[in-house]
């Protein structure tokens, strides 16, 4: 673990795996440090703001002892998702195998969200499974809301329509970002999620 | 209920308050006045509470119609043809016209009671960069003012130099990435003169110069930024994040500003020079 400068109000821990982020994140957020603002988990790091001295912050985390099994700590959603996206024969292919053993795979294990980013409410999701699917050669410029979205080790749901490129396998009609709903945004890190099929639409 | 009206709106009127703050690991922005210190010292003048929400205004133009009474304050960015860094009160009916700022960018338009739009998740403010809270001001809108306040300062005039018109030169403390590059490259960094390009918005300043040459190859994990970060894009040519950045980059951070360099750097003209050291 490394502690990296951010400014005058913030520290970036840096790790090694995106379970130790994990595990870290989950220990972190158990027992914040005092005058802490945000903790912003990533892929290899752990960003934290505070309103308080940088030292104090310092001491603070270097004595967190990260969490065991993280990935089993957060609460469960499912989400019923139709699997009819235009990338779904390209991600096949990548897996070499056939359209429903993705969708198989995809729905037949629990995903975590390890972090979010790119817009408000987009999760980073991982599972225990390996995944890396490459991103799409040229992004599309408009995703829909809704998408359900494979890229590298993440899965991923669009919150709202934005240019993208990652791989669209299917779409939810689930809302994973509403401004009007507290809390807005349904993905939060640690969070648990199991994607169920929904049928074809 | 009290309120007033935008006849016109300048190249970018927004509201702005202190911005969404401790969401950042839902991947909300912060956003909020990019001029801190200005929009703060508005809202004192007219005795507003603290994250009362006010109009910033980039590059003057705004003309608004008082509908009641109203006590307002200018700050920031001087714009010729109003009163500036002190509460006045602007009689119902009357039009308050601000012309293009002498130095400086961004202005702020407080009102005594604050802009009473309805808040998204906790801020009246406006993100361009991720759609929330109000869409930027058009000509037209009614906005209504709040009744909630405290007692007047007891002040007439506060006494603010103008954003500077020249060369801005602002400190920076090494960021989580400083070595991704040279020490060549640092040392162009921390000497050269920059021009503000014309690119630059609420997200960030973006800046023309040498490009700065890195230590390494490949590419860095997205990881979480925050305010004054200075990220260096595959360009070599630094941006600097103000309020509207996003919550995770995947530059690498050369160096961070020092904190009270931000809000000089959220004044910031295209084409004006800047130095880091």
């Amino acid at each position: 673990m490394r502690i990296l400068p951010s400014g005058d109000h913030a520290l970036l821990v840096e790790l090694d795996t995106l379970d130790q982020v994990l595990g870290y994140y989950t220990a972190l957020t158990a027992s914040p440090p005092a005058d802490v603002i945000d903790i912003v988990p990533a892929a290899r790091t752990v960003m934290v703001t505070t309103s308080g001295g940088l030292d104090a912050l310092s001491r603070a985390l270097r004595a967190v002892t990260p969490a065991d099994g993280a990935h089993a700590v957060g609460d469960l959603i499912e989400l019923p998702v139709t699997y009819d996206g235009e990338d779904l024969e390209d991600v096949a292919l990548v897996l070499d195998c056939s359209v429903s053993e993705v969708v198989q795979r995809h729905t037949g294990e629990e995903w975590t969200v390890a972090f979010c980013g790119f817009s408000p409410g987009f999760g980073y999701l991982t599972s225990s499974a390996t995944w890396d699917i490459p991103r799409r050669q040229s992004p599309r410029t408009k995703v829909p809301t809704g998408a359900v979205a494979l890229a590298g080790e993440f899965s991923g749901v669009y919150p709202r329509e934005s240019p993208g490129g990652w791989q669209l396998i299917g779409r939810t009609d689930v809302k994973i970002f509403d401004q009007e709903r507290d809390p807005a945004a349904l993905f939060h890190p640690g969070r648990r999620v199991r994607f169920v099929d929904a049928g074809r639409g | 209920m009290t309120s007033l009206t935008i006849l016109e709106t300048g190249p970018l009127a927004t509201i702005q308050d202190a911005g969404r703050v401790g969401q950042a690991s839902l991947g909300i922005p912060t956003s909020g006045a990019c001029d801190r210190a200005s929009y703060a010292l508005a809202n004192r003048l007219v005795g507003n509470r603290d994250g009362a929400a006010a109009i910033e205004v980039t590059f003057g133009g705004l003309v608004l119609h008082a509908d009641a009474d109203l006590t307002i304050a200018i700050t920031g960015a001087p714009c010729p043809g109003v009163p500036l860094n002190a509460p006045a009160v602007i009689r119902s009916g009357q039009v308050l016209r601000l012309g293009p700022p002498r130095t400086g960018l961004r202005t702020y338009v407080a009102a005594r009671g604050g802009i009473d739009v309805p808040p998204v998740l906790g801020s009246r403010s406006t993100d361009l960069l991720s759609g929330l809270g109000p869409a930027p001001l058009t000509a037209g809108q009614t906005l209504p003012v709040g009744c909630s306040y405290d007692v007047m300062p007891g002040v007439d005039l506060a006494p603010v130099a103008d954003p500077p018109a020249g060369e801005v030169v602002v400190r920076v403390t090494p960021g989580p990435r400083r070595d991704w590059f040279t020490d060549a490259a640092w040392t162009t960094f921390t000497t050269q003169s920059y021009a503000v390009s014309s690119n630059s918005n609420r997200v960030g300043v973006r800046l023309d110069g040498k490009p700065l040459e890195r230590a390494r190859t490949g590419e860095l994990a997205s990881e979480g930024m925050t305010l004054g970060a200075i990220q260096i894009p595959p360009s070599g040519l630094p941006v600097i994040f103000l309020a509207d950045h996003p919550v995770t980059g995947g530059y690498p951070v050369i160096a961070y500003l020092t904190d009270p360099e931000v809000n000089p750097c959220a004044q910031l003209r295209p084409g004006q020079p800047l130095r880091f050291i």
